[in-house]
């Protein structure tokens, strides 16, 4: 299949190798990976902050930077989520029913990684190699707007080598939030310690998660404290083989681009 | 564009009675009024925040409070193989009755009358004040029992009461704990949520004449004080009043779901009662509550059936109380009705379940919102009910986590209300700030190719400033500094994915 990767904004200007690796991950599979130049930002940033109007624009680019396109992967359940949920939903209310056409149509072609593996190309076991101890974080919006359930967690039984551990309250939000991380920084400091306590409590080497924002606050938060414990993508770990820790993957904090 | 008569009723906003009818256009419906009743703080929401957080004693005492909710609630929803058939049901009834409210207000008003019942018509908060405040007044009596509600401390009655010489005693416990502590209630149904027993007691001890010097913290020590402490009022008492969880419009039947029995004292004893009710509260049929009296109790206190639902129409000759009267509220609810994503907070049944589950209020607890509708329902509620800029800080008071909508026995999708809220919040601004010339600019740049990868090339000058370190400065001006002050940020590449990929692939997508 030809598979078109959306890099997402944060991962492509903060995080290359979660890109990196979405796509050695799948042309490994035996897929042709293609990356749209002209792709940017899904909106979410503007919508959720309450800049509906200007969303309206950023959505009209992703459209047409996808235009055509087989299907759409992003490493990302929330931006995911608000390409089913938010983009054509802003452009209707802005009047542009034409795009907001369009933006279903694409939205409907559009996956996570973890839904496009299991659901989409039906593999769970994708050949992967990680001697590590992981936990798992189920997201927010990968849990509750796109119900991916335990598709990541099939995902990582099937890793050679590695060896999960569950993370106590593991539905709990971590605190990011978008800008609910800056403008209520207090309250998201607090709900971070929580689950990096409860991270710190697997004896965990690496946290992953599908969303690599909420994996910047919870590595940022514990590479604050110098903890040790990494976070690392869900991509990266399924990039990863016994040939090749996956490009760009590294064995220091995550964070560390 | 032909519309059906049919048509043109979906399309119209209903209105109470009352409201001001002008065709489709709603704009300048009134909210509720500044300088009465308790739905706005003095302070914004991360501001007070920040000192609840400190609060250790309150932080473990709401841990513990919402995880043993939470986990009785989870176990007695799964109990239902048809839970979400339930909620959907409960929505529908709710969206069914919100487009049709004004004729089951006057069909309840007509109902309630023929049974010898008077209906008073609330505009706001004062106005229902002064009608609730005369009616007590011209029964001679300068004292009232209340049934816990959420009306009545929406609209600031208990002062309105006390400023014109009459007492108003609560009997609900968890009520009277916030009354005698001088405290504020902090929790849709546990108002006292926030404090723990050791500090109930001392409250007791202070506050209640006659209290058992040797008094303990044992629950049942602490309900049994209380309970002497009220039974003395319930008997005195000659009027009461009460909210209402429901009324049916085609019956007039009010009814009250409470698990203490106060409320059946109250509802039962006096030779007066006053229910103060908001106009969303009503379902047109009797049938209709079956629905919610199975949601409700699950979703509140993790019950599957609640101890006293105590249902009452109008006066019975010879039982109960002999004068009636429910005051219907609006107070800002007739403004929230003509929002069509906002509206769908009036299908609130006040259950807490969204409280409970939410991560930001386990963690700063209910005063730091600032009105007497804290949680994810309040961040929705309140600022629709005031208007937005006069609580423009509680749409934000959410990480967007969807908790709240996966709990909530009426699925109202609070997260793209809060959403939607936010877009009236900047729309609503007329000078450009800081925040807004920003994310213009960045939506500039998000829309064009050239212009996001010069953006993306700028942002990787960033790394500069890291002077070679993994991770950026922890010291960075604001707004950086909100984020760096607790998490480190990671030091931004040299080159962007799609910029490696073009380069690699020889420029081609």
């Amino acid at each position: 299949m030809r598979v078109a990767l959306f890099a997402t904004c944060l991962v492509d200007t903060v995080v290359p190798q979660v890109a990196r690796a979405t796509a050695v991950l799948l042309e490994r599979l035996g897929h042709e990976v293609v990356v749209p130049a002209g792709q940017a930002c899904c909106g979410q940033m503007h919508v959720n902050t309450g800049y509906r109007r200007e969303a309206v624009p950023i959505v009209a680019n992703h459209v047409r930077a996808f235009a055509g396109a087989e299907a759409v992967v992003a490493p990302s359940g929330s931006c995911v989520a608000s390409i089913h949920h938010q983009q054509a939903m802003v452009a209707r209310r802005a009047g542009e029913h034409g795009l907001a056409d369009e933006a279903e149509a694409l939205a409907a072609r559009t996956y996570e990684l973890s839904q496009f593996l299991v659901d989409v190309l039906g593999v769970t076991d994708v050949g992967a190699y990680y001697a590590h101890r992981v936990t798992y974080h189920p997201t927010c919006h990968s849990l509750r707007l796109l119900k991916v359930g335990d598709r990541p967690l099939q995902l990582l039984r099937a890793v050679r080598g590695l060896e999960l551990v569950e993370l106590p309250g593991a539905e709990s939000c971590c605190g990011f939030g978008g800008t609910f991380s800056v403008k209520n920084s207090d309250t998201s400091t607090a709900m971070l310690t929580d689950k990096m306590a409860n991270v710190l409590s697997t004896h965990a080497e690496v946290c992953t998660a599908g969303d690599s924002s909420c994996l910047m606050h919870i590595g940022g938060g514990l590479s604050r404290l110098r903890s040790g414990t990494r976070t690392v993508h869900l991509a990266e770990i399924l990039a990863s083989t016994e040939d090749a820790v996956s490009p760009d993957q590294t064995t220091r904090p995550a964070v560390t681009a | 564009m032909t519309t059906t008569p049919q048509d043109l009723r979906t399309d119209q906003t209903p209105l109470a009675p009352g409201a001001p009818r002008s065709g489709t256009t709603f704009l300048g419906l009134p909210t509720a009024p500044r300088g009465v009743g308790h739905l706005r703080g003095d302070r914004s929401f991360p501001d007070a925040a920040r000192d609840a957080l400190r609060d250790g004693q309150l932080r473990a005492n709401l841990g513990h409070a919402t995880q043993t909710i939470r986990g009785k609630r989870a176990r007695v929803v799964a109990e239902l193989p048809d839970w979400q058939q339930l909620r959907a049901a409960g929505s529908a009834l709710k969206a069914a009755t919100m487009a049709r409210l004004d004729e089951h207000l006057e069909e309840l008003e007509r109902q309630v009358t023929a049974r010898g019942g008077t209906v008073h018509w609330a505009r706001d908060a004062a106005e229902a004040n002064r009608i609730v405040t005369d009616l007590v007044r011209a029964t001679g009596t300068d004292e009232v029992v209340k049934v816990k509600s959420m009306a009545t401390q929406e609209i600031g009655l208990n002062e309105a009461l006390e400023a014109a010489g009459i007492a108003a005693h609560e009997t609900d416990l968890a009520e009277l704990i916030v009354q005698l502590g001088d405290d504020k209630p902090s929790h849709i149904l546990v108002p006292a949520i926030h404090k723990n027993r050791a500090e109930i007691r001392e409250i007791f001890l202070r506050t209640m004449p006659r209290v058992d010097a040797d008094l303990t913290d044992e629950p049942r020590r602490l309900a049994m004080a209380a309970r002497s402490h009220l039974r003395e009022r319930f008997l005195r008492a000659r009027v009461a009043i009460s909210g209402a969880n429901f009324a049916v419009a085609e019956t007039g039947t009010l009814a009250v779901v409470e698990s203490e029995g106060n409320g059946r004292m109250c509802l039962t004893l006096p030779e007066t009662l006053i229910t103060v009710m908001g106009i969303e509260k009503l379902v047109p049929t009797w049938p209709d509550l079956e629905v919610f009296l199975q949601l409700l109790p699950r979703s509140s206190t993790g019950e599957r059936m609640n101890p006293y639902t105590s249902m009452w129409a109008g006066v019975t000759p010879g039982d109960g109380p002999q004068d009636f009267h429910l005051v219907l509220v609006d107070n800002g609810r007739t403004a929230v009705l003509a929002d069509e994503v906002g509206r769908q907070a009036l299908h609130c049944i006040r259950c807490s379940a969204c409280l409970n589950v939410c991560p930001v209020y386990e963690r700063t607890g209910g005063h730091a919102y600032g009105s007497v509708y804290p949680g994810p329902i309040g961040a929705v509620l309140s600022p629709q009910l005031t208007g937005v800029e006069d609580n423009a800080s509680l749409p934000y008071a959410s990480s967007l986590c969807g908790a709240c909508y996966d709990v909530c026995p009426v699925a109202i999708d609070i997260p793209s209300i809060l959403v939607h809220l936010r877009a009236e919040h900047v729309e609503a601004q007329e000078k450009p700030t800081a925040e807004s010339v920003a994310f213009k600019a960045l939506a500039r740049a998000m829309s064009s190719p050239r212009l996001w990868r010069l953006a993306q090339r700028a942002a990787g000058l960033g790394r500069l400033l890291a002077r070679g370190r993994p991770t950026m400065p922890a010291a960075l001006p604001f707004p950086a500094s909100a984020w760096t002050r607790s998490r480190d940020l990671p030091t931004p590449p040299a080159e962007s994915f799609t910029a490696q990929w073009a380069r690699e692939h020889g420029g081609r997508s």
